[in-house]
């Protein structure tokens, strides 16, 4: 593994000279996958089977099967919803906002980045319904003329949360699918076979004409610009569940910038996780270098901040507010039942990620892998300290009480985990996991008379 | 632009071979060009002397049309069965503005891909006659409608910048 921190010039990808080398090199990740992908493919099957037999398990079983019970109604399951919501925000911060600004670095990630937002929000979508016990009503959370002409009710944040969501997805599926256009035409034209027809249907004919280009162009930033405040929405509408109930520990207005940030720090920790192996296994070094790592790494540590800076102002607004509920609840924070929680929390995303000041630390990419992995996990519990913790220890003390996630819940959020992989997996052999197109616009363009460089 | 007729089709490595290419068709007062590249080249549009595209007023439509929509829904259900929650307003309108713009970037975007799809006449399966499958990896290319002495002379204008091949032939679509 490259841990190269040899001077790069100006360019980007300095190791790639020519714009077919681009389709070479990206396309035959399409081709025969090794041993390595096959292994991978084989642990997410089975994280798969496990999630499915456990949440069937618990619709035959009932929701009594979770440890959810009074006074935590809201457990694992919320915890992890909130978690894969926020691993997703990243990829849409790379592909929308970083696209708005014109960030250099972000055309070799964006679409690994915006590929794990899809399937994170996929994963995500499915919690609520889990949560919910009954699925087969959970088409009530959508309002439709029913038989007793009842509407949902606008005024709750879980209705927000419902429409937030759903355009979530939408939004990115579609943003994610036009981006990808280009780039299986482009696959299509290398294919044989069964694929080509494939590849054939979903570009849908592409060809790369101008008038093509020209409305593509224009299109993809206006979604961009659409996607830029979705993204900002999504998660603060999520931060509003909680910060709309009275429960201490919730209901803080800092909690729509706060669970943002969270967002995007855990979400950024992931596309380092997800995209070390792909880099490796598919032999990208030239495409994935230390310059965007390095850029990562910055974006993780100005999140990191932000997030630790919300934690800190919460316990201080908690002693400072002199409410005595307040204060209980943060001190039950640190010191009650689920000390090891916060203590986890403020370890993970407070303290580690102070090694990324460190320029070599940077420009590791094993350093990076590992610090990316205590991310996820720490912003796992942090959302486990919001919602457990805080309805564990609310206002009268006879209410009071200890939650233990069951070995249900347990295989579901550790099967969750193989059902995303299921689906990235499925899309590094598919789709071009790197963006063709995208890289081609950040090379110089092939000139034969050099003098004539104006554009 | 249903460019069904005779034309040639001229691929070229290079950008700036491709871009005096076109300027020389224009010069010579071809119209119907058209350019192939595999990502979207400022120098090609600029040639082609491109201006907004369309595409933004179906964003804006479809956006204003989600923010009326969420607006309408909500307050309409809402009054459909007057119910007090939480003692607010029946009609609650900071509650509202969240659906409201959750709509205009939903209706927006669709809008927006909806758009796309129209001018640029995507989806189109028909197979195009003359086509590089180079022209998605690495390679520009220009085609125009020409036959007879046109031909002849829009061949010599694309030959002067050395192209890799040209091919006679018809596009099929925009």
């Amino acid at each position: 593994m490259a841990t190269g921190t040899t001077e790069r010039g100006a360019l980007t990808h300095p190791d790639v000279q020519r714009l077919d080398d681009v389709n070479r090199d990206v396309l035959k990740i399409l081709s025969a996958p090794g041993k390595g992908w096959w292994a991978l493919f084989a642990l997410a099957a089975a994280g798969v089977g496990l999630f499915l037999t456990a949440w069937i398990y618990q619709m035959v079983r009932g929701i009594g099967v979770s440890g959810l019970n009074s006074p935590v109604g809201w457990g694992v399951y919320i915890t992890t919803f909130v978690f894969w919501v926020g691993i997703a925000h990243s990829g849409t911060l790379i592909s929308a906002i970083l696209f708005l600004f014109r960030a250099p670095w972000r055309q070799s990630i964006y679409r690994a980045a915006e590929a794990m937002t899809v399937f994170a929000v996929m994963t995500a979508g499915l919690f609520p319904l889990i949560h919910v016990g009954r699925l087969w009503h959970a088409y009530w959370l959508v309002p439709y003329p029913n038989s007793r002409f009842l509407w949902p009710n606008f005024k709750s944040p879980l209705v927000w949360d419902v429409f937030a969501v759903t355009t979530y997805f939408t939004v990115s599926a579609v943003f994610f699918y036009l981006g990808t256009i280009p780039d299986v035409a482009a696959a299509r034209d290398r294919a044989t076979g069964l694929r080509r027809k494939l590849y054939a249907a979903m570009s849908m004919g592409w060809q790369g004409t101008d008038r093509q280009w020209h409305h593509f162009g224009k299109a993809y930033i206006f979604l961009a610009a659409l996607a830029t405040p979705l993204v900002l929405s999504v998660h603060s509408v999520v931060s509003w569940d909680f910060a709309m109930g009275i429960v201490p520990g919730w209901h803080a207005t800092i909690f729509a910038p706060y669970f943002v940030a969270g967002a995007i720090f855990s979400g950024v920790a992931m596309v380092i996780t997800l995209i070390v192996p792909l880099r490796k296994i598919f032999g990208l070094e030239a495409y994935l270098t230390t310059k965007h790592f390095d850029a990562m790494a910055k974006l993780c540590l100005l999140t990191s901040l932000i997030v630790l800076y919300a934690y800190l102002s919460e316990f201080f607004m908690a002693w400072y507010s002199g409410e005595e509920i307040e204060r209980t609840a943060f001190w039950n924070r640190l010191f009650g039942d689920y000390w090891w929680a916060s203590w986890t929390m403020l370890t993970c995303n407070g303290l580690v990620p102070i090694m990324l000041w460190f320029k070599r630390v940077r420009h590791s990419i094993p350093a990076l892998f590992v610090i990316s992995i205590f991310i996820n996990i720490g912003m796992w519990f942090e959302r486990f300290v919001i919602v457990v913790v805080s309805l564990s220890h609310e206002y009268e003390p006879f209410a009071w009480g200890i939650y233990r996630p069951s070995i249900v819940e347990m295989s579901i959020l550790v099967g969750s985990f193989g059902w995303f992989s299921f689906w990235f997996l499925l899309f590094t052999r598919l789709i071009p996991p790197i963006a063709i197109q995208e890289l081609k616009e950040v090379l110089p363009a092939p000139m034969r008379n050099k003098r004539k460089e104006a554009h | 632009m249903s460019a069904q007729g005779q034309g040639i089709l001229a691929s070229y490595e290079y950008l700036d071979s491709t871009v005096d290419a076109i300027e020389g068709l224009k010069k010579a007062g071809f119209e119907d060009i058209k350019a192939f590249a595999p990502y979207p080249d400022h120098a090609i549009e600029d040639a082609l002397g491109y201006g907004q595209s369309p595409v933004r007023v179906w964003t804006l439509v479809g956006a204003l049309t989600g923010t009326a929509t969420g607006f309408a829904f909500t307050t309409w259900t809402s009054m459909d069965w007057p119910l007090v929650v939480g003692g607010k307003p029946i009609v609650s309108i900071p509650a509202y503005v969240i659906i409201a713009f959750e709509l205009t970037v939903l209706f927006g975007a669709l809008a927006t891909v909806i758009g796309l799809f129209v001018l640029s006449r995507i989806p189109n399966f028909k197979p195009a006659p003359v086509y590089d499958p180079e022209f998605t990896a690495g390679r520009y290319g220009v085609y125009v409608e020409a036959s007879g002495d046109r031909l002849e002379e829009a061949r010599r204008i694309m030959n002067e910048q050395e192209p890799i091949e040209l091919r006679e032939g018809e596009v099929a679509h925009a």
